[in-house]
């Protein structure tokens, strides 16, 4: 048992630091994580920036195929990549659904001709994605959706809505999952595009969210035109294809880097009083410290379980599934516990104590236990896929979408 | 990385784990609950035939010569059988307590007994309430010791026992033999007869210093350190067969025209305790790679592999017995024999609100401003 890289591990992560060394300011230890900004203008055109530089030098889709423009790497090799980068200070990730999800779901579900058009484009910077499944309706039951296509020849025509879609403002291009057939079961009549989010008929509106940024959106699609050409696997396949987005989100979103945990709450405690005492000497403080401290080490060691898999060359077990239900709560309950020991002044974000990071994180946690799958589905989902218990009982499953929905009108 | 067992440690699990579901299932754990058995002898001396209580001890004096990583994953395997012996006393705690601390004689005296299991040895602390050494009451001068030690676990099937004396210059660890004159026992009623616990009252026994005089607490200290590693294994071993007897049952049972495994407050919580269990393999695979590495990082790791098991067993036994509903309290039944042995291993080397607190002491140092 060990963590060391072998040569060939070793090798690589010399190259990233050196890459990192040359092209990033390391991140001073304690200091603000860069996850929770705006993405404006101006932050999008520094990570467009960084992105090409990554690109350049291998380290954008270091597991992707060479033939499409990556690096023809391993999945260990991206985690070491990972590792590296997080010591330094990176502009946020604008490109984690288009590269994390999307694009992953048109080069498996879409033609060589997708796949020459959009990959190198989208691993550059050049052009964002966005992931369009969720809507008023529908977002854990994502197979419930409404928006509509309904075919024109060699075009589809699309009305509807779409809600909570993470950067839809400043996208390029969007994956869109519609129903295409409402006499089928609600999962059958689906089926997956993707569009150019400057169409016409396309229209995304910031929505504010409770962190106070508005980074997710409601779109509106009025008669928007779509050329079958921009299909993405066989009509009333859409549940397929979104399956493999899905599948690839809980990869992506389960990794919650960057947050402030344990090591910046002891600092917190021992710099603050709780009643004239040191807050660490608090007992209650400590018995709290000691259970975060016990998750927070429970899952980055749950990783190296992963990775050593991975490293091996194996399928990682199912333990992975547990680390956004374990990681979103501590990130909310750590924040709140940390505002505690700050005291009041806490509530003051700006020049609160600590520049108003804990509390940041505090309220971003309240989302991210929603976003990709909340608490609950990941739940059920370790309950039916890992212990083998019953799904949940489904009154929906022998209905069509449309006798759904004129249920659903007569509530 | 290789943040995992070997191949080899794998294969010496799946031997312990099948002679362990063949020769150790709950009716035997149940046999020594219902009756006047100490322990399962016949398990016992099958587990000594096997090499498992001699693992880390080295070759020199009739052990195996491996490491403590093998000795993790027979714990496991005993935690998860929930069987009916005294591994934790004999031989996570008096056998590594002389592998550790004993002379060259010591060890060639009892270690091959030990590992033979011809002998059980045992580690006595507690005198009724009383745990901490500055604490302790019996005495250790002139090579007599005195005193009454109560609870003793395993301590009416161990022949020999290290006792923590007190004293004006430090605790010191006391071999002693359980047969000599000057040792009396009486069992006591505890919740967990499978291991079956005594009263032990030496008036002027004859003992010798285990390692240094005066040393004692520190060296109970590391010794507790790494059973709790050991311990942890056991705990997830024991959490696990809670988790999957609570799984079964919800598959089998119905109501309300539905398996009870279909509604999601028996769904979500047999999830959080898959949960529990993988968050406390992670940190007990880190302390086994202290442990078996003499890392630095021990006292931490030993402590956070500790809290997270003891939580992880706690729970996953405590919500079998409710997943079953009545059938779930009776005495017949099988789940409360995890529940009762969640509890000695929690209390056995100090609770978790200790251990939650030493965790903290240890982080306080790793992180020191
Ligand atoms: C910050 C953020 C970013 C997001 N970004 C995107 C994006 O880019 N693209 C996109 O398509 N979507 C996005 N989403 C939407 C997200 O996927 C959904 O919000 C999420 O799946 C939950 O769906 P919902 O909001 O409709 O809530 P609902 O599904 O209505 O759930 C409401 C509550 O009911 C519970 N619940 C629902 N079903 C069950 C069940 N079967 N068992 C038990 N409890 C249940 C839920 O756990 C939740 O607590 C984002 C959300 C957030 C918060």
């Amino acid at each position: 048992m060990n963590f060391n890289d072998t040569p060939d591990e070793a090798k690589f992560r010399t190259e990233a630091r050196a890459f990192l060394e040359a092209n990033a300011k390391r991140r001073t230890p304690g200091s603000a994580p860069s996850r929770n900004v705006d993405r404006d203008d101006e932050v999008i055109k520094t990570a467009k920036a960084w992105q090409a530089k990554k690109l350049a030098s291998g380290f954008a889709a270091i597991t992707w195929p060479k033939e499409i423009g990556g690096r023809g790497g391993t999945p260990i090799q991206q985690i070491i990549y990972a590792q590296e980068e997080a010591q330094f200070v990176t502009p946020p990730g604008v490109f984690d659904i288009g590269l994390g999800m999307c694009i992953p779901t048109l080069v498996k579900h879409g033609s060589s001709e997708h796949a020459a058009r959009f990959v190198k484009p989208a691993l550059k910077g050049d052009e964002i994605w966005c992931q369009l499944f969720s809507e008023p309706v529908a977002g854990s039951d994502v197979a419930g959706i409404r928006t509509r296509a309904k075919r024109d020849g060699d075009n589809w025509v699309v009305n509807g809505q779409k809600v909570w879609t993470t950067g839809a403002h400043f996208c390029d291009f969007g994956l869109l999952l519609v129903r295409t057939d409402p006499d089928v079961s609600k999962h059958k009549g689906l089926t997956m595009f993707f569009v150019d989010m400057k169409s016409k008929g396309v229209e995304a509106r910031p929505i504010k969210q409770v962190s106070g940024g508005a980074e997710f959106n409601e779109v509106f699609f009025t008669d928007v035109v779509i050329p079958d050409s921009q299909r993405l696997g066989k009509v009333g396949d859409g549940w397929t294809v979104a399956l493999t987005t899905l599948m690839n989100e809980r990869l992506a979103v389960g990794i919650a880097t960057g947050i402030l945990g344990v090591d910046d709450f002891l600092t917190l405690a021992r710099s603050s009083d709780i009643d004239g005492e040191p807050a660490i000497r608090n007992g209650a403080i400590r018995d709290r410290l000691a259970q975060f401290f016990v998750e927070a080490e429970g899952l980055k060691y749950t990783r190296y379980r992963m990775w050593t898999a991975l490293s091996r060359g194996e399928t990682p077990g199912p333990q992975s599934s547990i680390n956004k239900v374990v990681s979103g709560r501590m990130m909310q309950d750590l924040g709140s516990l940390a505002m505690e020991v700050m005291g009041e002044a806490s509530l003051m974000t700006g020049e609160g104590p600590g520049g108003g990071a804990f509390q940041r994180q505090w309220l971003g946690a309240a989302g991210f236990r929603i976003a990709g799958g909340t608490d609950e589905i990941l739940r059920n989902i370790i309950a039916e896929r890992v212990l083998g218990l019953p799904s949940d009982v489904r009154v929906d499953k022998d209905t069509t979408f449309a006798e759904l929905e004129a249920k659903r009108s007569k509530r | 990385m290789e943040f995992d067992f070997s191949e080899d440690q794998k294969l010496l699990k799946e031997q312990v784990a099948r002679f362990l579901r063949e020769k150790s299932p709950l009716t035997v754990t149940r046999r020594v609950l219902e009756s006047a058995e100490t322990h399962a002898a016949e398990v016992w001396s099958g587990l000594a035939d096997l090499g498992a209580l001699g693992v880390a001890v080295p070759e020199a004096y009739g052990g195996m010569g491996l490491g403590a990583l093998e000795l993790c994953v027979i714990a496991e395997e005993v935690g998860r059988s929930c069987a009916p012996v005294p591994f934790q006393s004999s031989v996570c705690l008096a056998t590594d307590a002389l592998v550790q601390f004993g002379s060259e004689a010591q060890k060639a005296r009892w270690l091959p007994e030990l590992i033979a299991g011809k002998i059980i040895g045992t580690v006595a602390v507690a005198e009724a309430g009383k745990s901490s050494p500055s604490q302790l009451a019996t005495t250790f001068a002139a090579d007599k010791l005195t005193g009454t030690k109560l609870p003793v676990i395993d301590g009416e099937a161990a022949g020999l026992a290290i006792v923590l004396a007190g004293g004006a210059g430090g605790a010191t660890m006391a071999l002693v033999e359980l047969g000599d004159s000057g040792v009396t026992r009486r069992r006591v009623e505890t919740l967990d007869p499978t291991r079956k616990q005594a009263e032990i009252v030496f008036k002027g026994a004859a003992a010798e210093p285990l390692g240094e005089r005066g040393g004692g607490a520190r060296q109970l200290q590391t010794l507790h350190e790494r059973a709790a590693v050991l311990g942890a294994f056991e705990q997830i071993g024991g959490a696990e067969a809670s988790l999957y007897m609570a799984r079964d049952f919800a598959l089998e049972r119905y109501a309300f025209g539905r398996q009870i495994g279909s509604y999601q407050a028996i769904k979500h919580k047999l999830a959080d305790a898959y949960i529990k269990i993988e968050l406390a393999r992670s940190n007990a695979y880190y302390g086994a790679m202290m442990l078996s590495s003499g890392g630095a990082d021990l006292p931490l790791a030993a402590a956070a592999a500790r809290v997270a098991a003891t939580d992880a067993y706690e729970y996953a036994s405590k919500e079998n017995i409710q997943t079953h509903g009545g059938i779930g309290f009776t005495w017949a039944a099988d789940p409360h024999m995890h529940y009762r042995r969640s509890r000695l291993l929690a209390l056995s080397l100090g609770g978790a609100t200790l251990w939650r607190n030493r965790l903290v002491t240890a982080l306080e140092k790793r992180n020191a401003v």
